[in-house]
């Protein structure tokens, strides 16, 4: 835990251009297991798969309004990488963010029913994340 | 209503089953309230349901065989007179006399008096000892006469006598009345004065091999026989022996007469109506008498020429009438006369000509004497259309083929008999819309595919709910689980037992395939037993099972967890928790956590409470007591969730595992250490089955309760597991639950010794653990078990699957193996590293947490609020250490 405090989390902001941001070591995060990240305002949930790559959604539930995405159950639908919503249950693909299932719900007003999802890149076993 | 506008008066005499009927079916269809309704019951209590009176020896609670919604009776259109018989009826100036001398005037009268056990003029037959079974007074008396006799035969070393029974009559009844003196313990002798046993319903094959299944059951059959006398017992004078017109004897020391019932028609005999040749009172195909303003329905009707002895055909009269009454136009649609006999373990099913009465009928028949199994169908003379049928050791087929009365089978007939699973198997049914599956309720196949298609019913339970259908006497269950699982499946809804894409197994299967394999990963289990996804149409193929998902991550954790693999969080076994497990806390639903600590039995000491306050006060926590009797504390942070577990842990408190699908708490009241009334330490007993049971990880939550008497304060049978204190020992109740379905839990076993308690509870929770569903709690659970409570009491009591031992074992290793995990965690630099809030700011609160005051305490703001800024703090309110 001590690594990740030392890494650098603002990065170079020019408006609309993506910016990559250093985030944490790969090994900081746990196999099939998200985490979240503060990135400026901006809370990420980081999820790292079964085969060590690590991809990133927005931490907000669209369901229940709380950032809690990074704690859902991470596994597969038909092949797709999943997560699962911790409060009531949705699942999201992970390649798209796309919403795979409400089950039931609607999502709060002002929300969509689907994840933002943001490019990743693992470098010398950094992570590093591109928000815009 | 009359041109006043006041709703007419309608009485009904008689409290049973077709009134209850009746009087629901009115109210529901009279939304105009034309009706005010009293009903008049000799009875003390509500209608009740007679059809299932013999489980009163296993609920032994009245209340239990309530009808319908017990709301009917508090709506104020309705009255119902308990304990009120009425005496007289004058139809001249339309009132009735009830037995306190009040009268009523009516309007419109409808008889729904039932019928009497007939009492054959036996000598003897008033003998103390002699009883008859028909309502619950009868057998809650029968039940205390074999007990009694019992305690008599018992000597003081303990050598107990048997109860020697006898039952008078072998038809449906008198079976059932044999059965019950088996359960409570007696030995029992059926007297049958035809050739057969159920000569009404089956032939004489049929018979035959009910006698064989019959006997297999221990219960004696003598057919044949005219029994002559009852005679007394020299000393007590009680009933003592049978003497038979052949000679012959039998030694008895309890006798129940079931030899027929005798419509109860006195009151329309003295107002003069018309009155059937063998009894009950006249009524044309609209169950009007000729008094136009007279109706009689149920078994005190006498419709088509007789009295219909069953509830079915009365539930169609009382339909009828409500209609009538209403203005509709309905008439009887005739006798559904088909029978199952309900006593476990012998299959006997009739319907329709089952002795093959019609003219050029013919009969099919498969026999397997040594199985004692008998089936016969009744066909018309070119061997397609459906007439009737028997079926005696294997029924399976009755509640398929039952609806098919008058139909033309598919395919020959004789595959419809030959047991499951002999390769050629029925053709498959295809029930036209109108075929009457269950006749009970009265419900079609069309009405049940309603059900699913345009009421949106996703399982059996909501089906019933929503039909009626199944819930009377059950014997059309299978039929109606057919019908809606092909029609979900047809709406595109999976019916599969699968767990989820990812495993093909039940949970219980699975359990069973981990435990034998001895597997300990998530990958070796889906390696092993996974299937690859199934993809949409043009997709790729995927070779692989995946990696889980949410539904069978969890229930691989829990099965992982109940087979001791060491912590929850160890290795591989994190990545299945669900965030409550993961961060052993109870997610709320703006992302934070709250926190219990285990207070066994609800004892906590003034120490142990001071720290909760300190605690919950310095992180600002909302605290709360809950109903199983402990502290829950909201509002915890995450990254909080390791401090505050120190600070309780260090105190002495452990997880209270509220997160889990594990065992929750033992409630108790305060039992005989305080209490006045109590009879035993129900504290002390709670105490000990928490510590025993804590960290056990289940199917569902898991509660149990421990009251130290009758007078329950702890609220046991509202548990999955509750037990309650008797002077001897301890009775314990299984199945209650609160939540979505309330149940109150059923009589498992009476007046334990502790460890006979203990023993009990560990086997039954155990089997739960090994063989329930994936959130299937334990009543669910308990009625997907064959044989019901009974079957599981068999498993449990008597070791029936040979199993005890090794469930034993296995809940031994549970109290051996048991660690806090909170403890564990906190000791484990590896595992703390989960509670961070963000992976690059471990320590940073969530800064979109809100709060606002509430009665002394905080809440999370709401939206509104949030927007109007009220909010009093974010998330770094008060933290002080
Ligand atoms: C043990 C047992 C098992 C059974 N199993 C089955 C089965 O599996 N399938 C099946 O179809 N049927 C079964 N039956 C039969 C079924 O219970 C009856 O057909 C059904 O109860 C008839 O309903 P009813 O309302 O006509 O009569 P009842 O339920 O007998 O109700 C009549 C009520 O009217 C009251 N009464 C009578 N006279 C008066 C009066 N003057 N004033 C006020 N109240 C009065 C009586 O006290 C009684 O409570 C069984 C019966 C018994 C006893
Ligand atoms: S159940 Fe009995 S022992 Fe317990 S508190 Fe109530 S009265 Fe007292
Ligand atoms: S046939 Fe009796 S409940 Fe359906």
């Amino acid at each position: 835990m001590s690594v990740t405090e030392e890494l650098p989390t603002a990065g170079a902001a020019d408006g609309g251009e993506v910016r990559w941001e250093r985030v944490c070591l790969h090994s900081d995060l746990l196999p099939e297991r998200g985490a979240a990240a503060l990135l400026g305002e901006t809370q990420v949930a980081l999820f790292r798969l079964a085969d060590g790559e690590v991809v990133a959604t927005q931490q907000l539930d669209p369901f229940s309004g709380a950032n809690v995405m990074s704690r859902g159950i991470v596994g597969t639908r038909a092949g797709v990488p999943t997560v699962a919503a911790p409060v009531y249950k949705q699942v999201y693909s992970l390649e798209t963010g796309e919403c795979l299932e409400t089950a039931g719900y609607s999502p709060r007003p002002g929300q969509e029913p689907r994840l933002v999802t943001y490019p990743v890149e693992v470098r010398d076993g950094v992570v590093h994340v591109a928000v815009p | 209503m009359d041109s006043s506008g006041a709703p007419r008066k309608l009485v009904v005499v008689g409290g049973g089953m077709v009134a209850q009927r009746f009087v629901e079916a009115l109210r529901a269809r009279d939304t105009a309230g034309t009706w005010q309704v009293d009903v008049f019951a000799e009875e003390p209590r509500k209608p009740y349901d007679r059809v299932a009176l013999t489980k009163y020896f296993e609920v032994r609670d009245p209340e239990e065989l309530t009808l319908g919604d017990p709301a009917l009776w508090d709506d104020p259109l309705v009255t119902l007179h308990r304990d009120c018989a009425v005496t007289a009826i004058d139809r001249e100036a339309r009132t009735v006399t009830d037995r306190l001398g009040r009268v009523h005037p009516y309007d419109e009268l409808v008889l729904a008096t039932g019928s009497n056990a007939a009492m054959p003029p036996i000598p003897g037959n008033d003998l103390p000892g002699v009883f008859v079974y028909r309502t619950i007074d009868d057998v809650a008396a029968l039940r205390g006469w074999v007990e009694e006799k019992r305690a008599a035969g018992t000597t003081e070393k303990g050598f107990v006598k048997p109860v020697r029974g006898a039952v008078i009559g072998g038809g449906l009844l008198g079976l059932e009345a044999a059965g019950a003196l088996k359960a409570l313990g007696a030995e029992a002798t059926v007297i049958e004065f035809g050739t057969h046993l159920m000569g009404v319903q089956i032939d004489l094959g049929g018979g035959h091999a009910l006698k064989r299944l019959i006997n297999g059951k221990g219960i004696g059959v003598r057919p044949e026989t005219a029994t002559k006398e009852m005679k007394a017992h020299r000393r007590t004078g009680h009933v003592g022996h049978l003497d038979f017109a052949d000679g012959g004897r039998l030694d008895v020391d309890v006798v129940v007469v079931a030899t027929g019932v005798r419509p109860r028609d006195e009151l329309g005999r003295a107002s003069g109506l018309a009155i059937g040749e063998r009894g009950g009172v006249v009524v044309d195909l609209d169950c009007r008498t000729e008094d136009p303003n007279v109706w009689a329905i149920g078994e005190v009707a006498c419709i088509e020429g007789r009295c219909i002895g069953l509830v079915a055909p009365g539930y169609a009269m009382a339909e009828v009438v409500a209609d009538r009454l209403l203005g509709g136009e309905a008439t009887f649609p005739g006798a559904d006369t088909a029978t199952k006999l309900k006593l476990s373990g012998v299959d006997v099913a009739s319907f329709g000509d089952a002795h093959g009465r019609t003219e050029d009928s013919m009969e099919v028949v498969w026999a397997d004497p040594a199985a004692g199994v008998y089936k016969k169908l009744v066909l018309s003379d070119d061997a397609r259309t459906l007439l009737g049928g028997v079926f005696v050791g294997d029924a399976a087929p009755y509640a398929s083929l039952r609806p098919m009365l008058g139909s033309e089978l598919p395919g020959d007939p004789g595959a419809f008999l030959l047991p499951e699973g002999s390769g050629n198997g029925a053709p498959a049914l295809e029930l036209p819309d109108d075929a009457n599956v269950c006749s009970c309720n009265n419900v079609t196949a069309g009405q049940i595919r309603g059900a699913v298609t345009e009421h949106a019913c996703t399982d059996v339970a909501a089906v019933k709910a929503c039909t009626r259908a199944g819930t009377t006497c059950g014997s059309c269950l299978p039929l109606v689980k057919k019908i809606t699982n092909t029609e979900l499946e047809r709406a595109g809804v999976t019916v599969s037992n699968a767990l989820c894409e990812h495993f093909e197994l039940t949970r219980a299967q699975l359990f069973d395939a981990v435990r034998v394999a001895d597997l300990h990963t998530f990958t070796e289990i889906i390696g092993r037993f996974g299937r690859a996804a199934v993809v949409a149409d043009g997709a790729e193929p995927v070779a692989s099972p995946g990696r889980g998902c949410d539904i069978c991550k969890p229930v691989v954790a829990s099965i992982l967890a109940s087979l001791g693999n060491g912590h929850i969080l160890s290795g591989e076994q994190a990545t299945l928790q669900d965030t409550n497990d993961h961060v052993l806390a109870n997610l709320q639903k703006d992302g934070t956590y709250s926190v219990v600590p285990r207070m066994p039995g609800g004892e906590v000491t003034p120490d142990g409470l001071i720290v909760v306050g300190q605690v919950a006060k310095d992180f600002g926590l909302y605290t709360k007591v809950t109903g199983g009797q402990r502290i829950d504390m909201f509002g915890a942070r995450i990254e909080q969730l390791p401090d505050i577990w120190r600070r309780l842990v260090d105190a002495g408190f452990e997880s209270g595992h509220a997160y889990g699908k594990a065992l929750r708490t033992v409630k108790s009241c305060v039992g005989s250490t305080w209490c006045r009334y109590g009879v035993q330490d129900s504290v002390g007993m709670a105490v000990e089955l928490e510590l025993r049971y804590r960290g056990l990880r289940s199917p569902h939550k898991i509660k149990l309760g421990v009251s130290g008497c009758a007078r329950e304060c702890a609220e046991a049978r509202g548990k999955d597991v509750g037990v309650i204190a008797t002077e001897k020992g301890w009775n314990v109740y299984v199945g209650g639950n609160g939540g979505f379905t309330p149940r109150h839990a059923r009589l498992f076993a009476e007046d334990l010794t502790d460890e006979e308690l203990l023993r009990t509870i560990d086997r039954f929770l155990m089997y739960y653990v090994r063989t329930a569903d994936r959130l299937q709690r334990t009543a669910a659970w308990i009625e997907d078990i064959e044989g019901g409570l009974e079957g599981v009491r068999q498993v449990v009591m008597e070791d029936s699957l040979g199993i005890a031992a090794d469930l034993d074992a296995a809940m031994a290793r549970h109290v051996e193996n048991y660690e806090d995990e909170w403890r564990a965690v906190l000791e484990d630099p590896e595992k703390l590293r989960r509670f961070s809030s963000f992976v690059n700011a471990p320590k940073t609160a969530d800064p979109s947490l809100a709060y606002v005051p509430e009665r002394g305490q905080v809440r999370p703001a709401t939206e509104a609020e949030r927007a109007s800024g009220v909010v009093i703090a974010g998330p770094k309110l008060e933290v002080r250490r």
